[in-house]
């Protein structure tokens, strides 16, 4: 680069400081951004990259954070030098940021056009009426459809995918020099995700923006970085052309990285095994109610007339965006919430069934949670959670064959026994999910309803879940209902697959066959969203 | 099986108190004035226990002809010594010399029970402390004067007496075990009840919290105040009759918060995996929810706890508390707005009933930093 670039960052560290004790969350990094240059800062959670974006716009809460040594070089000015006045400046003006979760960053109580023109108005100093010509501009550029109309909607009425294109376009408000968009696109759908990365992609192209990327999903790194610098625990450990890292990944955590996607393929689905569970013409309504008598004028159809089979040693996979009813269905089939419909496990009609005539059953019917952070009692050891099923179903155990079941299952799952009296906030994303899985395992179950489990865990985390879910299913001939948004792991793992849409089917049948000759056009989209990472045309799927 | 995730070793056995109890007990010992208001106050909470050992018109241990007596816990007839009432009176000289020349007797530090009423007060009650006199004029009431065995330092009012001749020093220290008491019950009571209907109506939600609600929207528009003064002037009023009426009413306090925790945590993932692996409702409630619940009704309890003893306090003062004659905070500070000419009355009542409210609240404060995530010392 022969020009001076437009952020340098120096050897940057951070710390923060709790209890007397100091830690080192990013440790003397180094990098450049020139002007028109998407970088991505790459690298699992933990591994300090939202630390580094933060720090560039001073958002971290100091005094507990601090910076032992760098400088950030910003059009002349160290940014870690200037005072609270200057670079309010710099913030929001020359240097906007996005954030990942577009439903708290927005002001709820606010139109989305306050919020616009409340920005014009402070850094610019725009009266009213130039402001909302403005917004309405910014609106129409980040593709939001008859923005006219949208002005005074709150960002209640607006979709995920809508609001973070408010999101960008407040950041856009002030034509800054460089955007740093912090994981934009993670709490998104695929398909909405395509079309969010174009967006940012054609207005940095536009305006001559810098970026900065920040992301722990390698194809869309692929999509939009000019350069790639990875990070872990704290450092980053490997710079350089986007194309060259992926062709060519020098360090051996790069390598680890690009290794990591949940590989291998089930075998195919075997359609003599018995069937565990199986659902026919599954509903669940919600009633829409009005009026001062509350009368059902209408229903919210979240599962609209499913049916579904799993068997024996299978997994039944469905796909679908958020909102498509692919949790609902699960729920129903555990009967965790209630349905209509005919809903057989194990030779059993169980939808008639009430909460305590359904307790025996619960035993060879469990569910893991998406969350593994919210799934386990932050209150209870690990000993304690794993054990809590096995006091309700095998009361007659002793505490010592209790104990040992627990140890076996640990080793089971690939977590060492010794940890078990200790709590969950002590273990890693990977670890919790483990456990999760241990405790509905520990009751030797025939039927698993997995939700999203790997959704909330890094791609070298997941892979390694994938495997151990993989591994229990062989080993115990286990029917999964495996629940996901993320087609890289239905591939992995689904012998069948349903793609659920508005709490319909849209496309069912084996996994093999839905992956390389999709019918609808619907799930064609899907996949090209979720492995090419391109957008579909207009109306087929959501916005 | 591959586990990249290192395990760092650590002690196998289950730790008798769980880290997230430790790190809590950190955080209370981190606020250093929450930490030694504890400790005062139960020290001085734990002698007060033992008040009739510290305070009593009987003797702690006797020896009457061979024969050990323990007068402060048993009660002896007076015939055993030669007189003829059915209690005995050991501030009696006659019962005591009697008990000497045959033996000995142990008195607590101060002779005085809460009810006794001082025979030998050197000028008309409310009297002066005892130090504020000189020997002569302290001993001048009994029978030999200076020479008097029994005009000792264990006679002495400390802080004077009330208007009715009576130790306030005793008085105090029975006046802060009762309002402390009374305090601690009530809210224990207050807790169990408003919790579990806070809980009941948070967890099923729906029809069970809307009549609750209402329910609770009504009871607590009752003026409370004006009823407990038309129950006291129909029931007699007593310790219990009290603690019944105030029960009554101040659950309610609890089941707001207790209700929301409830309402919040019952769609929590662990909860929804509880369920699920079908655990009976009564056992969420307790072993899931209860302990997120717990943390909002501690940083309440102080409070609650400090509220009963002033409304205790201030119905002694109306004179619609407990019976007269009873240790009571209330009637002291009562007093002491009757007689400004005896300033150690408002005194010792102000001192004492500031010193347990601004303890308990340091505990409180220091509770509630216990108890919050996110509070960090350095």
């Amino acid at each position: 680069m022969s020009e001076q670039p437009l952020l340098s960052v120096r050897d940057l560290s951070v710390a923060f400081t709790q209890g007397g004790k100091t830690q080192t969350a990013v440790d003397r990094i180094s990098f450049d951004i020139a002007k028109g240059e998407t970088v991505a800062l790459v690298g699992e959670s933990g591994s300090g990259k939202s630390v580094s974006a933060l720090s560039v716009l001073k958002l971290l809460p100091y005094p507990a954070a601090s910076h032992p040594s760098g400088h950030i070089m910003f059009d002349g000015a160290d940014l870690l030098a200037l005072g609270e006045k200057d670079l309010r400046r710099v913030r929001g003006n020359k240097i906007t940021m996005i954030f990942q979760e577009p439903m708290t960053s927005l002001n709820p109580l606010h139109t989305i056009s306050q919020q616009i023109i409340e920005i014009l108005k402070l850094h610019r100093g725009m009266a009213d009426k130039a402001a909302r010509v403005r917004t309405l501009e910014l609106l129409n550029e980040v593709g939001i459809r008859d923005p006219q109309k949208r002005l005074d909607a709150y960002p209640h009425q607006l979709s995920g995918g809508q609001r973070q294109r408010v999101m960008i376009a407040m950041a856009l408000a002030n034509e800054p020099q460089l955007l740093i968009a912090d994981e934009p696109t993670t709490a998104l759908d695929v398909t909405v995700q395509a079309q969010i990365l174009e967006l940012l992609d054609g207005l940095k192209k536009k305006n001559g923006m810098s970026m900065l990327f920040i992301t722990h999903d390698l194809g869309i790194v692929r999509k939009v970085a000019d350069r790639v610098c990875v990070m872990t625990k704290g450092k980053i450990v490997e710079t350089g052309p986007t194309k060259e890292i992926f062709s060519n990944p020098q360090h051996e955590y790069t390598r680890h990285l690009l290794a990591a996607e949940p590989k291998g393929k089930p075998p195919l689905a075997d359609d003599t095994a018995k069937t565990v569970m199986s659902g026919r013409d599954i509903k669940v309504w919600f009633p829409i109610k009005e009026g001062f008598f509350r009368k059902t004028v209408d229903h919210v159809k979240a599962v609209d007339g499913i049916d579904v089979t799993v068997r024996a040693g299978q997994t039944l996979g469905v796909v679908g965006e958020s909102g498509s009813g692919k949790t609902t269905l699960g729920l129903a089939l555990a009967r965790m919430i209630s349905s209509s419909g005919k809903i057989n496990f194990n030779g059993r009609d169980i939808n008639q069934l009430s909460f305590n005539d359904m307790r025996p059953l619960r035993r060879e019917l469990q569910i893991v949670f998406q969350d593994p952070f919210g799934s386990l009692s932050p209150r209870m050891s690990v000993s304690d959670i794993i054990e809590e099923g096995l006091k309700i179903h095998e009361p007659k155990l002793s505490d010592a064959e209790r104990d040992k079941r627990v140890v076996d299952v640990l080793n089971e799952v690939g977590l060492d026994p010794e940890t078990r009296f200790r709590y969950p906030h002590e273990f890693s994303g990977g670890q919790r999910q483990r456990i999760a899985i241990a405790r509905a395992m520990v009751l030797k179950p025939r039927f698993v309803m997995l939700d999203e489990p790997t959704s909330a865990l890094d791609m070298s985390v997941q892979a390694q879940v994938v495997d151990l879910l993989r591994e229990l299913q062989a080993k115990h001939d286990l029917a999964y209902l495996f629940i996901s948004h993320d087609l890289k792991v239905i591939r992995a793992l689904a012998n069948d697959v349903i793609v659920m849409r508005n709490g319909q089917i849209v496309e069912s049948g084996p996994s093999r066959q839905i992956f390389e000759q999709p019918q609808s056009d619907y799930t064609r989209a899907l996949m090209a969203a979720a492995f090419k990472i391109e957008t579909a045309p207009v109306g087929i799927v959501s916005e | 099986m591959v586990v990249v995730e290192d395990v760092t070793t650590r002690p196998v056995s289950k730790p008798w108190l769980s880290p997230l109890n430790q790190r809590r007990w950190a955080n209370f010992k981190a606020n250093r004035r929450g930490y030694w208001s504890l400790w005062i106050f139960l020290v001085l909470f734990v002698l007060s226990l033992f008040a009739e050992f510290i305070a009593n018109d009987r003797p702690i241990l006797a020896s009457y002809k061979g024969e050990i007596l323990f007068p402060a816990v048993i009660d002896y007839p007076e015939e055993k010594f030669g007189g003829f009432y059915a209690v005995t009176d050991y501030r009696d000289p006659v019962i005591s010399d009697e008990i000497t020349s045959n033996g000995w007797l142990i008195w607590p530090p101060i002779r005085y029970h809460y009810r006794t009423v001082n025979n030998e007060v050197p000028e008309a009650a409310p009297a002066k402390p005892s130090w504020m006199y000189d020997k002569q004029t302290r001993c001048a009431r009994y029978p030999k004067g200076v020479d008097d065995e029994n005009c000792n330092i264990g006679n002495w009012n400390w802080l004077g007496t009330d208007d009715q001749a009576r130790d306030v020093l005793s008085r105090s220290i029975y006046g802060f075990r009762i309002s402390v008491l009374f305090g601690l019950i009530l809210t224990a009571g207050s807790a169990l009840i408003g919790v579990s209907a806070g809980a009941m109506q948070g967890y099923f939600g729906g029809w069970t919290d809307l009549l609750f609600q209402r329910f609770i929207e009504i009871w607590s528009a009752i003026p409370v105040l004006y009823l407990l003064l038309i129950i006291s002037a129909i029931l007699p009023p007593g310790f219990f009759i009290l603690l019944g009426i105030m029960l009554l009413f101040s659950w309610v306090a609890f089941v707001g918060v207790v209700r929301a925790e409830f309402l919040r945590a019952r769609n929590f993932e662990y909860v929804n995996a509880a369920r699920a692996l079908g655990v009976p409702n009564r056992t969420i409630m307790f072993r899931h929810l209860l302990p997120n619940a717990m943390v909002a009704t501690l940083t309440f309890l102080p409070f609650i706890l400090n509220g009963s003893i002033s409304t205790l306090t201030s119905l002694d003062f109306l004179g619609f508390g407990l019976p007269p004659g009873s240790a009571s905070l209330g009637e002291l500070l009562k007093q002491g707005q009757r007689n400004l000419n005896a300033p150690w009355l408002a005194l010792s009542g102000f001192v004492v009933i500031s010193l347990m409210l601004s303890l308990l609240i340091f505990i409180g404060e220091a509770t509630r930093d216990a108890f919050d995530p996110r509070k960090t010392f350095k």
